[in-house]
């Protein structure tokens, strides 16, 4: 991005549990992040780590998720303390979702004109008057016109996927959230969601994207900084080039190193992958969490880690203390 | 002799109503498989890779064509003969926890091996090959025996199936999308596991969408589009000198660090199909031509062990 762009959505030690029976499950623990105006963020990290709890519980809290503490500010307002009624009007307008597994979720009886006129009712607007700028989105993503009149049934994944991108953004969104949206998809329509991503970026349709997935290798296509979580912290946030480079947090080299590309065989390469599990985030106690599977853990990570700045990368591990070691 | 031989298998499923419309999921498909060999089967969604493993698994019928497995048709058997197959081919599928029944104990999977094939097996005996097996797969038997399904994360459960692989003498395994629902960094490990059953003599065919994952591990490659096999050969082949259209586009595709797509030129997705073109990929294709809606296309070899199902191919 040029010059020092001004900062969209900023987060600030955001502590969104997960209440039971047992006590509390802490999915998203103390994050902070920003996303500047026409950034793409990845946030990258493996299941369980807390990221589409992240991205939900920005958009809609619902039970037995609990919003414990810190602050999401958009446009100057922290938008986790709204009510009911004033996030009602932030959510879909500035800041969107395009939940995981959303494809799946339009109502098979509907036309999917049907679908996107009840959705813009919402916003007190409607499919006619919105026509021209549905057809131009369509244009986007490679879709004719006469989807609009087709069922949900009638399209493949790919395509609904697409479609789903369409309506997710028809409010122009400041912040729109992608959670795993390539990867029920096939490698040619991942790539084709990818490219339609950048195009709605470059046209200005979508302010900023936070996009959230497991899978680094297509976060590296389009995104210009990546956070990677693990179990529900953050381990490290840095530019996408840099971490891909020289990755700081052991669990981030670990986890690349363990990638399979094309190029690298078992027969003359072996890659290991990371011994253990994560742990298990109900009542968690303190220290860094990834200490059990961590070559490097010393006396130290017993406690928690601060935030580390090297380089304006951001890293939470305590060899990075001086912010000499390497 | 090889381990497995399939001919002109062809599977189709009824569409519509009343089934008037056939959908060959399935069309065609010729290969064989020797002993101790991975062999990667990829396609996208509805390329009819599941559908070859549950046909050689024998959960579905072909409508024609034959499986030979050490040189027996497979395709009729049932009974007696049909429980000896089964010791000698197996399968294990993409959601482990779907594959246990969460109330009884991770024991009982393997317990039901020693009932269904070895009822005679005294308890201790079963205790120490289960302990065993559990243990080549790189697990404490200790910290796996006695828990439920639940307690297990995805890839310790899928390590419990290809455990229980190795309680038969099996020589072909079916691993359908096996490590799609893992997480990253337990991934490598189950597919450096595939490669120890290699060595132990066993024979796997290792259906994924994933290329790279393919590329890792198998010795050779078929890449499968709407039920055909377009192109087939030793994996390095086929990744490094990619023939079929379609191969080509996907391996464009695949994302990869340290590889950036140019974003800014277009890229185009699939198509609804509109032509009855004998090929296939006619309506995606970049490269067809007149003959490709008229002729249609047979396997040809382009180099030693590397075939491709396209007109074009010697061009």
């Amino acid at each position: 991005m040029i010059g020092v762009a001004e900062v969209v959505l900023d987060v600030r030690d955001l502590r969104i549990y997960y209440r039971t029976l047992y006590g509390y499950v802490k999915a998203v623990d103390g994050v902070s992040f920003d996303i500047k105006r026409g950034e793409i963020l990845g946030i990258a990290g493996e299941s369980g780590c807390g990221k589409s709890t992240l991205g939900n519980g920005l958009i809609l809290l619902k039970p037995p998720m609990k919003y414990m503490g810190g602050e999401a500010i958009l446009d100057g307002k922290n938008i986790m303390a709204l009510s009911p009624k004033e996030l009602r009007k932030v959510r879909y307008g500035k800041i969107s979702i395009i939940p995981q597994y959303a494809m799946d979720a339009m109502n098979p009886t509907k036309k999917i004109k049907q679908i996107i006129d009840d959705l813009l009712h919402e916003h007190g607007e409607s499919f006619e008057r919105k026509k021209d700028l549905i057809e131009e989105r369509l244009e986007i993503v490679n879709l004719g016109k006469k989807v609009l009149n087709m069922y949900p049934i009638e399209l493949s994944g790919g395509m609904k996927q697409r479609m789903v991108m369409v309506i997710s953004t028809l409010m122009n969104p400041d912040v729109l959230i992608a959670d795993e949206i390539t990867s029920a998809l096939d490698v040619s329509s991942q790539r084709s969601v990818i490219q339609m991503l950048y195009e709605m970026r470059e046209k200005k349709i979508m302010g900023s994207l936070a996009f959230i997935t497991h899978d680094l290798s297509v976060l590296y296509q389009i995104a210009d900084k990546v956070m990677v979580l693990y179990a529900g912290r953050v381990a490290e946030i840095s530019p996408m080039a840099d971490i891909v480079q020289e990755p700081l947090h052991p669990y981030t080299k670990m986890l690349l190193s363990s990638l399979p590309k094309i190029g690298v065989r078992y027969s003359q390469t072996k890659l290991k992958g990371i011994p253990g599990y994560p742990p298990s985030l109900l009542n968690i106690g303190p220290g860094c969490r990834f200490r059990d599977r961590c070559p490097y853990a010393f006396e130290k990570c017993e406690q928690d880690p601060p935030v580390f700045d090297v380089d304006g990368r951001k890293v939470s591990c305590w060899l990075f203390e001086r912010g000499d070691v390497n | 002799m090889s381990l497995l031989k399939v001919q002109n298998l062809t599977k189709e499923f009824p569409l519509g109503f009343f089934g008037k419309e056939r959908l060959k999921a399935v069309d065609d498909v010729s290969f064989e498989i020797e002993r101790s060999r991975i062999v990667s089967l990829i396609g996208e969604s509805g390329s009819g890779k599941t559908t070859v493993g549950k046909l050689i698994l024998k959960l579905i019928r072909p409508s024609s064509g034959q499986i030979l497995v050490n040189g027996r048709d497979i395709t009729q058997i049932k009974g007696k003969e049909l429980r000896e197959y089964y010791r000698k081919v197996q399968g294990v599928f993409q959601d482990p926890f779907s594959s246990f029944n969460p109330i009884y104990k991770i024991d009982r999977v393997l317990n039901m091996v020693f009932e269904e094939f070895f009822p005679d097996t005294p308890d201790s005996e079963r205790k120490t090959r289960m302990e065993e097996v559990i243990a080549s797969v790189g697990m404490n038997p200790r910290e796996i025996l006695g828990k439920y399904p639940h307690q297990l994360s995805g890839g310790q459960l899928q390590r419990i199936l290809i455990a229980r692989t190795l309680l038969l003498d099996v020589e072909l395994l079916i691993a359908d999308e096996i490590i799609s629902m893992l997480d990253a960094s337990t991934r490598v490990d189950i597919l450096n596991l595939l490669g120890d059953l290699r060595e132990r003599g066993m024979s796997v065919i290792f259906i994924t969408h994933d290329l790279s994952l393919g590329y890792y591990i198998s010795d050779e490659t078929f890449i499968m589009y709407r039920g055909n096999i377009v192109e087939m050969g030793d994996t390095e082949k086929v990744f490094h000198n990619p023939i079929h259209p379609y191969t080509k586009m996907l391996l464009e595709s695949v994302p990869e660090i340290d590889r950036k797509w140019d974003l800014s030129k277009r890229f185009v997705p699939e198509l609804v199909s509109s032509s009855n073109a004998p090929c296939k990929y006619y309506d995606r294709c970049p490269i067809r031509d007149e003959k490709c809606l008229v002729q249609k296309p047979e396997m040809v070899e382009v180099e030693k062990n590397h075939k491709v199902l396209c007109l074009k191919a010697g061009d």
